[in-house]
């Protein structure tokens, strides 16, 4: 194992060598690029035997992730917000073909107007594309989080890509004591990617054929099934990974000090490590708050959600991007998880942090203060956007 | 698909039984190509620039056209340095 001091960016790639990708196409944006600088260093360099592909889109970069997955390669790739957004398409191939296609994404707004920071808009803008997401709070769990999850995509009774989403220069330029794992113990974790099928020029098959209307719904529920079983798997191999090299995130969704908890956030990406700071200071003057953190979007932690609500009466639910017409993503699946339950907490949904503007220490206490006392239930306030101009949440 | 009753007997994507060179795509094609193989120089663009590729070629290196899968785009008339190969309308 070498400890080492470096960006979210950097542990991305290392990831990505560690884990023996065998095939990268890759095109660069802002903030992700310094991922596949990294990489085409470690090329050049002779340090990492791997098919380097520069592609001339991330439409194309997903299109060759996906026949070279289909061929039986590792694959890996990044991108950020509008190279996001562009693959959308190939996002829906990949996880229809069943390409266990691991990918980091670099949380970045989407314009306009034009921005380069912290949002999650891109990713949830992805929800439906059948991707496994992972939302992290440090530049060790990017890396860790990348040998997971090739584990569990390619699982061969699940067979999912996953995106490996890292905030936008929060973690991507931030540089952090982070261990990399040696390569045996990497490899004695993750075995060569095997899949049962495979493209051969010397057996040829038709991959992602048509399916008449008789059997299309049967090879969705497929998917939606190996999705569902995903959540197991994770957990699954989180254990493995910790008995091997004692980290572990807390599954689909990471709990601090919500046991006790009168008030609790939920949080995805690097804002939850601020909060976990708030959170110290606040219990120290007697004020019992604690953080969910979102680590899995996809599968959505359902159980977790629900387990939550019948320990915690106020849930706030941070969104660090909204879903024009009603309500942030993470807060629409709050509701959606509890609706089928009895369980009632008061949830609130706050939108905070788009395009890069900081969530603050003071803004989280803010936050935590208001759901401490807050006696707003249903509909009243339901969603409340912080520190907008001339449409402040609790300045007073 | 007789042998597959429900959802768990399907493979894990869709994977056709035979490869698609066996669908016959070159029916709705509007022009056709016709090589004339005098001024052919074996260069082989044609053959590098066809999109199906209905393209193959025969053991001394000339281009043969399978008809039943090119689809009449006319880059292999347009690439062609000799002017050897002519789109004339199906008939």
């Amino acid at each position: 194992m070498v400890r080492s001091v470096i960006s979210g960016n950097s542990a991305s790639a290392y990831g990505a060598k560690i884990a023996r990708a065998e095939v990268i196409a890759a095109y660069p944006i802002t903030p992700q690029t310094s991922i596949i600088e990294k990489i085409a260093n470690f090329v050049a360099n002779g340090e990492f035997k791997t098919e380097f592909v520069k592609v001339e889109s991330e439409h194309s970069a997903m299109a060759a992730c996906v026949a070279a997955s289909l061929t039986g390669a590792r694959t890996y790739t990044a991108s950020s917000s509008h190279g996001l957004l562009l693959m959308h398409e190939m996002l829906i191939w990949a996880s229809g073909a069943r390409t266990p296609v691991v990918m980091s994404n670099v949380n970045r707004a989407n314009g306009p107007p034009w921005s380069v920071w912290a949002d999650q808009h891109d990713t949830m803008a992805q929800r439906d594309t059948g991707w496994m997401q992972i939302y992290c709070e440090s530049n060790q769990e990017v890396l860790d989080s990348i040998l997971m999850q090739y584990k569990v995509g390619e699982s061969p009774d699940i067979m999912i890509p996953s995106m490996i989403i890292e905030d936008a220069f929060i973690l991507s330029h931030t540089v952090e004591p982070v261990d990399i794992p040696d390569q045996d113990a990497v490899d004695d974790f993750l075995p060569p990617f095997a899949p049962e099928k495979k493209l051969d020029p010397d057996d040829p098959h038709g991959f992602g054929s048509l399916v008449m209307p008789e059997w299309y719904m049967e090879f969705r529920y497929k998917i939606a099934e190996s999705m569902d079983l995903a959540r197991d798997r994770i957990r699954e191999v989180e254990k493995d990974f910790e008995k091997r090299f004692g980290r572990s995130y807390g599954g689909l969704m990471d709990f601090y000090e919500v046991e006790d908890a009168d008030a609790v956030l939920m949080i995805g990406g690097s804002v939850a490590s601020t909060a976990k700071e708030v959170i110290d200071k606040m219990r120290k003057e007697g004020k019992k708050v604690g953080l969910a953190r979102v680590r899995y979007f996809r599968p959505f932690p359902v159980d977790e959600v629900r387990w939550l609500a019948k320990k915690v009466n106020r849930i706030g639910v941070v969104d660090r991007s909204y879903c024009f017409g009603h309500g942030g993503p993470i807060a629409a699946e709050v509701y959606g998880a509890l609706l089928p339950t009895g369980d009632r907490p008061i949830v609130k949904n706050f939108i905070a942090g788009l395009g890069g503007k900081d969530i603050t220490p003071e803004v989280l206490e803010r936050l935590f203060n208001k759901m401490l006392v807050t006696n707003e239930s249903g509909t009243e306030k339901e969603i409340e956007w912080v520190d907008v101009k001339g449409h402040s949440l609790g300045v007073e | 698909m007789e042998k597959y009753k429900g959802y768990k007997d399907l493979p894990i994507m869709p994977i056709t039984d035979t490869p698609s060179t066996v669908n016959q795509t070159g029916f709705w094609k509007t022009f056709k190509p016709i090589f004339e193989m005098d001024k052919c120089i074996k260069c082989n663009i044609c053959w590098k620039f066809c999109p199906e590729p209905a393209i193959t070629l025969d053991e001394e290196g000339y281009p043969v056209i399978a008809l039943f899968h090119c689809k009449g785009c006319g880059i292999c008339a347009n690439e062609c340095p000799k002017d050897a190969i002519k789109m004339v309308m199906e008939e």
